[in-house]
């Protein structure tokens, strides 16, 4: 027998078990159909569970990418610093990063591609279900148990192998999304833990990190000292010479008059 | 006949089609038996590409149940084993 004959063969036969369960046949198709909606319920949560760790992994993606732009930035201030030794360390560190944001992203891509599966699963468990159900009650309306037997048999079977396919599909994504659950849970701890946080992260990173760190804060400071002897004043103060004008229609606001140049 | 891919549902594919593909079974059959994982990924990439090519998805609303059933896309060989071992994935 060819494997997927064998394969639809042993699907038939645990449909057929549950059918087996009911004494009267009409109870039979109130169980399913009550089995057939917790089903559904299943993986409407399924969905969501797949959702919200994808979602918990695209945010780990955005938070590792802005740890890799700041040790970039950090590389390029030790260059124009002539630091090549920080330079070489803050880029060492954003490589490490590197590989760990395209890791994610292939789990953020796997986990978008769960969550489409069981969105389509849904529906096509929805479809069957409301068809189930309308099945269902012409059955008990007409019921005669001569029929019964047959006209369930036939409702129930297509209705269980959808069941059965539905039901491996929200169990093979409850197995995937758990294992990528216990990947984002240490990320999160690695980013709680601030091992990530600045250039200070991975061994003996301290004094680096704060070379770094007081060269990013040396270099505002000469960024700063650079405008005042160009001239510049400061933003806050440049903004009501512009406003000369205002001054001048509304003479009786002191307060405002008193910032302004002569 | 209405053959389900595990995962995306129920195709119609004429008699002619499923005799067509059942050389491609018999190999995802024999690469299972014989565990080789690379011949078992083509084998079966194959045969669910030849049933998606040679047939038209079955209504949506209809209880019928399948002629015949493959395994989805991305299983792995360990799990069609169970499969036709009857003891495995397959909720009773």
């Amino acid at each position: 027998m060819s494997m997927w004959q064998r394969i639809s063969l042993i699907f038939r036969s645990k449909a057929n078990k549950a059918l087996d369960r009911a004494e009267d046949p009409r109870e039979t198709l109130d169980y399913s159909y009550q089995r057939q909606l917790d089903l559904l319920a299943k993986v409407r949560r399924g969905v969501a569970d797949v959702a919200t760790s994808r979602k918990r992994v695209e945010l780990q993606v955005n938070q590792l990418t802005a740890q890799s732009d700041k040790l970039q930035g950090q590389a390029e201030q030790a260059i124009s610093a002539g630091r090549e030794d920080l330079a070489r360390e803050a880029l060492t560190r954003k490589s490490g990063l590197t590989q760990q944001i395209a890791d994610m992203k292939t789990q953020q891509a796997q986990l978008q591609g769960e969550e489409e599966k069981l969105v389509l699963a849904q529906q096509r468990l929805s479809a069957k279900v409301e068809a189930f159900r309308t099945r269902k009650e012409t059955i008990k309306a007409t019921y005669t148990a001569a029929q019964a037997q047959s006209q369930i048999g036939e409702a129930m079977s297509g209705i269980g192998e959808e069941m059965g396919d539905v039901g491996m599909a929200i169990q093979r994504a409850e197995d995937k999304t758990a294992q990528m659950q216990a990947r984002a849970g240490a990320i999160d701890e690695l980013i709680a833990s601030g091992a990530l946080d600045d250039a200070s992260s991975l061994n003996a990173g301290d004094d680096i990190s704060r070379e770094l760190a007081a060269m990013s804060s040396q270099s505002d400071v000469e960024a700063e000292l650079a405008k005042l002897k160009a001239g510049k004043a400061p933003d806050a103060i440049e903004a009501p010479q512009d406003g000369g004008d205002i001054v001048a229609a509304e003479p009786e606001k002191t307060e405002t008059s008193g910032e302004t140049p002569a | 006949m209405i053959v389900r891919i595990l995962g995306e549902g129920q195709y119609d594919l004429s008699d002619e089609a499923v005799s067509a593909l059942n050389d491609l079974d018999a190999q995802v059959e024999s690469a299972v038996e014989a565990d080789d994982e690379d011949a078992f990924r083509g084998a079966l990439t194959s045969l669910l590409d030849g049933v998606r090519t040679a047939g038209v998805a079955h209504d949506a609303d209809s209880l019928e149940p399948s002629d015949l059933i493959l395994p989805m896309a991305d299983a792995t060989l360990a799990e069609v084993r169970d499969m036709l071992s009857g003891d495995g994935l397959i909720p009773g």
